[in-house]
């Protein structure tokens, strides 16, 4: 179905509703890239105006990629709650704008959306708010998670400990470890990004990681970052698996190019969860995604960025995750330029994945070649903190020597924590204070425990 | 008065032996110290630096001209820094100039060698010479008959398929500025193509990364790069099929 304005004489068509989303998008060189951006401001405010009328009913008729084709298409469909929906049935995309912003909307009214809600057209009203709107919604939600630890809770931050090394080497991936632990971090995962996909290296790094958490009787939980077969493998193997981790995107072509698909996720959902190793709940699937992803494929269809990341929230929704994390900046300066867009891409990321319900974290981050520092990323994780973002990484001086980019350290979680006052999950805080590493302020104070670490680790 | 200690430092030290990682900073409050802070703007603006600079095509000609090859200057599409930064498309592509001047060199080649920016024409400028002369070296011990050594700028990997197919070459191995990371904005990316054309992927390469003074050396690359491309030519193939029996390739 073709969409209108008109403009002092000038007529905006929009082919369909996908053209139209593309076109109501903020500005962004991956949508420019793909060719579907708009081409001036005034047809890009046209786009908003126009998709402000938009009932949101339309977006149950009018699939952007054809459900015929498409399973993350049949997913959303199918998987979408009429009754919830009734509520909010009535609005068009601009209307739910307002709506959402009502005072009257709370948390909870909030949360009685998830399977109301199609990423569409969170994807759709997230391109008519200002990043204080994204801000704003994003705070009255409120995701909470378990496994080992509770993550999410209002007043809380938590951080993926990231101790990556170049070559996978134990010492300097417990060198890391230590650091960051000392400093509080890890309270959402300790996470390692393997070098090596190789089941052998990937189990040895689960076994280092488990056997420092058995020790220290730390609550909380391990990742290494492989590719979800080699997971399964492991699991069936039976190394200490906490968390299955995998790269998703918002179409099936994208998640095929990524060597997946729905049921290989069912499969090692099911397997994970077998394992029973939760101690507080069973969330034991940890997805990590970012707009531009499809583009990258060339298996966009069409679709804009910021709305394929958004119906990757459908396929990390289908499986309780623990933890999602948009890796916003990682990409590069095609598909997000420069700080401006890779923080508004943040924000709406953040706030997409939250209304669908998910435990949304952030790899705030950049590369070199992006028009970006260290002050872009001060001011995302601001903004982030206010916005009530689960979790962050944490990376020694935010540099990550093995994957080559910048995100965030141990010490700019302390600074959010502290300018805040927020607080780590709250097993691990007990946990934190018992060993002497911060005080009840969660100030650091650098205990005994230090001692102790280095003569497990070395 | 004694003055106060503001910074505190952390007294583990000495794990910083077992990784390159930024360890053990110390903190002033829960804030990184001043001292480190600036490290880090330094290392990224030599990043950033890397990412803007020139390749100095007339140098590179200069100290190659011993070889008796004929060198060209090639030009992407790609007009600028900023526009190859947002359209990588249009760096993967030759520029008009650029596919006259293909036409001209166009014979019957084994090898063509292409140097190409990248993302660090820093890179290029400071390794690229060596390499090509010990890859020469080797090239011509073994007979092969080689094009025209290509000066790009704003080039991106694919432009290598161009060139290739442009000349006429069974192979290509372009040699291009990797993009900069904190600690190593001069790290150069060799690329190996069999039967180059326009279309290919990246699943049709194989790569030798990190060439640079602190990584892998000129010589060592050179002769990695030298034994791929023999076993291209004598599987007639390269990419992931090359790679799969990589455990042949010496480390």
């Amino acid at each position: 179905m073709a969409y209108q304005h008109t403009i002092h004489q000038r007529v905006y068509r929009f082919e369909d509703l996908k053209d139209l989303l593309a076109k109501a998008s903020p500005l962004r060189s991956g949508d420019v890239l793909a060719g579907i951006a708009a081409a001036t401001y005034e047809e890009r405010v046209a786009a908003q105006i126009t998709l402000a009328n938009v009932p949101l009913k339309q977006f149950l008729n009018e699939a952007l990629i054809p459900y015929e084709t498409d399973e993350v298409t049949r997913l959303i469909i199918d998987s979408h709650d009429t009754n919830a929906f009734e509520p909010i049935a009535h609005l068009t995309v601009g209307e739910f704008r307002d709506w959402l912003l009502g005072d009257e909307i709370d948390t909870s009214t909030l949360q009685n959306l998830k399977w109301a809600l199609m990423p569409e057209m969170v994807a759709a009203v997230s391109k008519l708010m200002r990043n204080q709107d994204l801000i704003a919604v994003a705070q009255k939600c409120e995701v909470i998670t378990r496994f080992r630890n509770t993550i999410g809770l209002r007043g809380h931050f938590s951080t993926r400990l990231q101790p990556n090394h170049p070559t996978d080497d134990p010492k300097g991936i417990a060198a890391s470890m230590i650091d960051g632990l000392l400093y509080g971090s890890g309270d959402a995962v300790i996470g390692i990004n393997p070098a090596m996909d190789s089941p052998a290296s990937v189990s040895n790094l689960l076994e280092l990681i488990d056997a420092l958490r058995q020790q220290f009787e730390i609550p909380t939980q391990s990742c290494v970052l492989s590719h979800i077969t080699t997971t399964l493998d492991l699991i069936n193997r039976g190394s200490p698996v906490d968390l299955c981790f995998q790269s998703i995107a918002g179409t099936q072509q994208t998640n095929s190019s990524f060597g997946i698909n729905l049921d290989l996720i069912t499969e090692a959902y099911e397997a994970t969860l077998s394992l029973n190793r939760g101690t507080v709940g069973n969330n034991v699937m940890y997805f990590e995604t970012g707009q531009g992803s499809s583009l990258s494929a060339n298996a966009h269809h069409g679709v804009d960025q910021q709305t394929c990341e958004a119906r990757a929230y459908a396929v990390a929704r289908k499986y309780n995750p623990l933890l999602v994390n948009t890796v916003v900046g990682f990409i590069g300066p095609e598909y997000l330029y420069d700080g401006k867009q890779i923080i508004r891409a943040a924000l709406e990321d953040h706030f997409c994945g939250k209304l669908l319900g998910l435990p949304m974290g952030v790899d705030i981050c950049y590369t070199n070649h992006a028009e970006a520092d260290q002050d872009d990323m001060d001011n995302l994780l601001t903004l982030l903190g206010v916005a009530g973002c689960n979790f962050v990484m944490g990376i020694p001086g935010s540099d990550d020597i093995m994957l080559n980019y910048q995100s965030t350290s141990f010490h700019d979680a302390l600074y959010l924590r502290k300018v805040l006052g927020l607080r780590p999950a709250p097993e691990f805080e007990q946990w934190l204070l018992k060993q002497g590493i911060t005080d009840e302020k969660g100030r650091l104070t650098h205990s005994q425990a230090m001692g102790k670490l280095i003569d497990h680790l070395f | 008065m004694k003055k106060p200690a503001i910074k505190i430092a952390d007294p583990w030290d000495s794990l910083k032996e077992f990784t390159a990682a930024r360890i053990a900073m110390g903190r002033v409050g829960s804030s990184i110290p001043l001292a480190q802070c600036l490290e880090f703007k330094l290392a990224h603006a030599h990043a950033r630096d890397a990412v803007y600079s020139t390749l100095n095509s007339e140098a590179i000609i200069y100290y190659l001209d011993h070889l008796d090859i004929p060198i060209i200057k090639l030009h992407s599409q790609a007009q600028n820094r900023q526009q190859y930064l947002q359209r990588p498309d249009l760096g993967r592509l030759p520029d008009e100039l650029s596919v006259r001047t293909l036409q001209e060199n166009a014979g019957a080649y084994d090898i063509s060698i292409i140097i190409a920016d990248g993302l660090s024409a820093h890179a290029v400028n400071s390794n690229a010479v060596q390499l090509v002369e010990a890859l020469v070296k080797l090239f011509r011990s073994a007979k092969y008959n080689l094009a025209p050594i290509c000066v790009v700028s704003q080039g991106r990997v694919a432009l290598a398929d161009h060139i290739a197919h442009g000349l006429n070459a069974r192979l290509s191995v372009m040699l291009i500025g990797e993009r900069p990371g904190l600690s190593s904005a001069d790290s150069v990316g060799a690329y190996l193509t069999y039967n180059p054309k326009p279309g290919l992927t990246d699943e049709s390469r194989n790569c030798v990364s990190n060439i640079r003074p602190e990584g892998l050396l000129h010589e060592p690359a050179a002769q990695k790069i030298f034994y791929l491309v023999q076993e291209a030519f004598r599987r007639k193939l390269s990419g992931v099929g090359l790679k799969d029996n990589a455990g042949l390739l010496p480390s």
